[in-house]
């Protein structure tokens, strides 16, 4: 289960970006997590309490935005919604692609106090 | 023979390179305020991968980061390479397993530089877990790092070591779909070894309906069919191994 160290990540990189704002508080924390990032948002869940106790992110609301798979054929070009890493293009059923979206791994933004 | 036990408690400090500088804006909607920040969660990882990069291009030496599922032969795979060419290269190795030496003393053995990084609960190597152990070998220019990483198929896809080159392994008594059931280590790998042909007869594996599995994931996949216990076709393993040293 590498969430947990993804969820220290965040801890980290969270913490670092308040303090740099003046703030050893986080209110809100708003993630990306693609639906290709290869995290698991429900062991991410799991992970979460134990990563954030006694941080800056202990008591902030969490707010996951997921972004769908998303990739365009470099054959015909054709850009179309995809669930797997594996999956073709409908058109032309060729498996090379660029992926677009869902890979995504971010923070988005954090809410600190005014 | 060095032993680096990782507590994760105890992280290395980097400094990070600031990328687009965050800007601070109010939202009329929201009692505290908003800082838009856009950043890479695993830069926590990439950061010290880029780092570990560039220690390998200044001292020439090509790592290679072996990844499999525990049981592929992963360091009979290993064994096998660095007793064939350990009088032509100069190779070092890091060991990655949650405990034990075993796999270190094994490569001990063939009189191989050795680090042995035990994770304890975590289920791969970071990119710090190998500048600690790199920098313990202080290996000489133009060599062979082969770094093997934790047996999983799933966790070490997401941690970049800074390596060169990454190995996936799978062995033909494992099931042929598992390029499509673990995706993300085929999609981030440049070669694959099949690994154990010499059982094919027995096993219903099917080489090519894995490869084309794996071709599925990622169509720049390079394969090799190997076994380590018979040594057949080892050759364009080394072949492939010799020509990419830098």
């Amino acid at each position: 289960m590498h969430e947990l160290s993804i969820a220290m990540g965040i801890v980290e990189l969270a913490e670092k970006e308040a303090e740099k704002a003046g703030s050893n508080t986080i209110e809100a924390i708003e993630l990306e997590i693609g639906t290709l990032s290869g995290v698991e948002l429900e062991a991410l869940e799991f992970a979460w309490p134990v990563a954030v106790k006694g941080t800056a992110l202990e008591l902030a609301k969490k707010i996951v935005h997921q972004p769908q798979g998303k990739a365009r054929c470099t054959r015909c070009g054709l850009e179309y919604p995809i669930e797997n890493l594996f999956d073709s293009c409908p058109e032309c059923n060729c498996y090379l692609k660029d992926i677009l979206q869902g890979k995504e791994l971010r923070i988005k933004s954090i809410t600190i106090p005014d | 023979m060095h032993k680096i036990s990782k507590n994760k408690g105890q992280k290395i400090t980097i400094s990070i390179p600031e990328g687009s500088p965050a800007h601070d804006h109010s939202h009329t909607d929201s009692t505290g305020r908003v800082i838009e920040l856009g950043k890479d969660i695993m830069q926590f990882n990439d950061v010290g991968a880029a780092r570990n990069r560039g220690y390998f291009d200044a001292r020439k030496l090509m790592a290679i980061n072996l990844v499999s599922s525990p049981g592929s032969g992963k360091t009979s795979l290993l064994e096998k390479t660095l007793h064939d060419l350990k009088d032509k290269i100069r190779f070092y190795v890091i060991e990655g397993d949650q405990q034990t030496l075993n796999d270190a003393n094994r490569i001990d053995a063939l009189n191989i530089p050795v680090v042995q990084v035990n994770t304890g609960t975590l289920c791969h190597l970071e990119s710090d877990m190998v500048y600690e152990a790199v920098k313990s070998l202080d290996p000489e220019p133009e060599s062979v790092l082969m770094i093997e990483n934790v047996g999983n198929l799933v966790c070490p896809a997401k941690f970049n070591l800074g390596e060169d080159f990454r190995v996936v392994i799978i062995s033909t008594t494992e099931g042929d779909d598992k390029p499509i059931k673990y995706p993300d280590m085929f999609d981030t790998s440049q070669v694959c070894i099949i690994n154990k042909i010499d059982l094919l007869p027995y096993v219903p594996f099917d080489v090519e309906k894995a490869k084309d599995y794996a071709r599925q994931v990622n169509p720049h996949l390079e394969f090799f069919e190997v076994s380590a216990t018979t040594g057949e076709g080892m050759e364009q393993w080394y072949q492939w191994l010799t020509s990419k040293m830098k």
